[in-house]
């Protein structure tokens, strides 16, 4: 049994059908990349599986269990955290106290500390900038202390949304480092990326979706080298 | 997009805007310079003048917590807040006349007045809950306008609720006598039931920024005002975390109730009224939706409110300033809204994203 699981999945903005039956699985300790054009329906996928939107239709399970009735922040509790896109941090909150938001569904302060400080060993700016609110930081740690935030849930699967986004180029690979050391380490990861080359490149499997549909499923190696792939999401000809 | 200013052209109105600015500085500054000339009022006077106008100012400063919480949470104007205070306040006076009549009033004050404080809270918390859970929770989504209508409808029915149960009298508030009289600091003499209200007030204003800046409820808080989409991705319970801050500005509201009731000592189904839209004042003067703000904006037009009427128009000539006190306070929203719409440390009160 896959750790999460999408299955069927149909999900409305009022009349607009956003998505159109989605299914997808995710195993534990894999990276499954979800790549597709801007408004194919990704957010939405990872809206509906976090529960600020409800599936009009379909079942969404971690490890077996029913994720459709639960609310958004008991889903947190179960196990799935979430980096929206555009990193959203709380902008009037300092650095140290968006990570302790981030552990808000925890309860043991000690082990709750410990997660902190690997927080800051993974992204040392972050340490340095502890006491400051987190509006003054730059993109990229805005993006780290996103990653961060979710990491203090320690959740059982991390959603990514377009991590990558908005950043300049030697960030975008400092992102996918800490993406590949936290696969190495274990964490079980569903990565949405309009950069699909490097989403292909640490992913083990991938899903295409189109206008709300998933279009193609495989190994992430077998998408790299699909011709429909590498045309319309990879910029090779 | 606060913070973005358009260049634009000099209108007429911002000329007229600016000419009634430099005229009310005009009258504010002619009327204080003639007024300390006459040399009419003493030092003792003004220390009177400044010592009312905190005490005043600490209890707009609790109720205006309550305006400024909920508008940082829900970007809503509770106006029913005044009655949140009011229901408080008149429930306390049942208690207050059976202690009274019990002699444990007088016996022990402390316990009293901290039973009275207790009972009051509790009620306005109540009542606060309550209005979230049935008049503005089901509105959530709708356009703003709706809520702030629901409100003020909300205000009506709470007012004449009481009215309906208890009438349109004043009923006396009693008062232990150990708030009677004055204390003396130096030359300085206070009357003690105004120290009971700043200290009060100000133990109440230091609990609450600590439970804001240092809880994890208070985080939460301060995350649900931010975004609360994104709040309830880190595993906020957003809806409790809205009723929680209800009932934190219902209890600050509750203290305020009763303080405000052994000040004047009387209390009235309408006594929400004038306070509340006073401290709705105090919170848009300090900055809406910001904490410390409010209780700035608060304290500020309460010494203003005290001071202002004899500083500013005694030395103009003009008979029984005091009469003009709501008159100044409400001058000051105005003015506030045209000069400095943020407020002193704040937000705009419009425009924000909900
Ligand atoms: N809040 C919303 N209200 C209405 N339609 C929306 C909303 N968010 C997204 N959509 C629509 O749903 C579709 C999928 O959007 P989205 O999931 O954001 O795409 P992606 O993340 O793949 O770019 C698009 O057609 C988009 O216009
Ligand atoms: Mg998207």
């Amino acid at each position: 049994m896959a750790l999460l699981e999408i299955i069927d999945v149909h999900a409305y903005y009022g009349h607009i059908h956003a998505l159109k039956g989605v299914s997808l699985t995710v195993d534990e300790g894999e990276i499954v990349t979800l790549i597709g054009a801007n408004g194919a329906g990704k957010s939405t996928t990872l809206k509906t599986i976090s529960g600020l939107l409800r599936p009009r239709h379909g079942a969404i399970r971690l490890a077996g269990e029913d994720l459709v009735a639960c609310r958004p922040h008991d889903i947190v509790k179960k196990g799935v955290s979430q980096v929206p896109e555009g990193r959203q941090v709380f902008t009037r909150l300092t650095v140290q106290e968006n990570l302790e938001v981030g552990a808000f569904t925890r309860s043991d302060p000690r082990a709750i500390a410990e997660d902190l400080e690997q927080v800051y060993t993974l992204f040392p700016r972050l340490k340095e900038r502890r006491n400051q609110v987190a509006g003054t930081l730059s993109g990229g740690e805005q993006q780290m202390l996103a990653i961060g935030r979710a990491l203090m849930a320690r959740p059982r699967v991390l959603l990514l949304d377009e991590p990558s986004m908005g950043l300049a180029p030697v960030l975008v690979d400092a992102i996918f480092e800490v993406i590949e050391r936290l696969h190495r380490e274990g964490t079980t990861i569903l990565l949405v990326e309009q950069n699909a080359l490097k989403a292909l490149q640490v992913a083990d499997r991938g899903y295409v979706l189109q206008t709300g549909q998933v279009v193609l499923a495989d190994t992430a190696e077998h998408l790299r080298l699909n011709e429909d792939v590498r045309r319309a999401y990879l910029g090779i000809t | 997009m606060p913070g973005i200013r358009v260049a634009r052209r000099i209108t007429g109105t911002d000329v007229a805007i600016w000419v009634t600015g430099a005229v009310l500085i005009t009258i504010v500054v002619v009327g204080s310079v003639s007024t300390l000339a006459s040399g009419r009022y003493t030092v003792r006077h003004w220390v009177d003048f400044l010592v009312a106008g905190l005490a005043n100012g600490s209890v707009y400063a609790l109720i205006a917590l309550g305006y400024t919480l909920v508008y940082g949470i829900l970007r809503m104007i509770n106006f029913a807040h005044g009655e949140v205070f009011m229901s408080g306040a008149f429930t306390s006076y049942f208690l207050a006349r059976s202690l009274e009549q019990s002699g444990m009033l007088n016996a022990r004050p402390v316990v009293s007045i901290l039973l009275l404080m207790a009972l009051s809270m509790a009620t306005s918390t109540t009542v606060a809950v309550l209005l979230e859970r049935v008049a503005y929770r089901p509105l959530r989504r709708a356009p703003r306008l709706v809520p702030l209508i629901t409100a003020i409808g909300a205000s009506f029915f709470l007012q004449y609720t009481f009215r309906g149960l208890y009438g349109s009298g004043v009923r006396g508030y009693p008062q232990p006598a150990i708030l009677d009289g004055e204390w003396g600091v130096g030359a300085m003499r206070i009357l003690r039931e105004q120290v009971l209200v700043i200290i009060a007030a100000a133990l109440m204003m230091v609990l609450l920024y600590r439970f804001v800046q240092r809880t994890r409820t208070g985080k939460a808080m301060r995350a649900v005002a931010e975004d609360k989409e994104v709040a309830a991705l880190m595993g906020i319970d957003v809806d409790r975390v809205i009723v929680i801050t209800f009932a934190v500005g219902a209890m600050m509201a509750g203290v305020a109730g009763v303080l405000y009731a052994l000040m004047f000592g009387q209390v009235r189904f309408f006594m929400g009224f004038l306070p509340g839209i006073k401290a709705f004042t105090a919170a848009v003067l300090g900055g809406i939706g910001n904490v410390p703000g409010a209780m700035l904006g608060g304290i500020f037009l309460g010494l203003v409110e005290s001071v202002g009427p004899t500083l500013f128009l005694d030395g103009l000539g003009i008979p029984a300033p005091n009469q003009l006190k709501d008159a100044i306070a409400f001058s000051m929203l105005v003015l506030v809204l045209i000069f400095r719409p943020t407020g002193i440390l704040g937000e705009r009160l419009a425009g924000k994203k909900a």
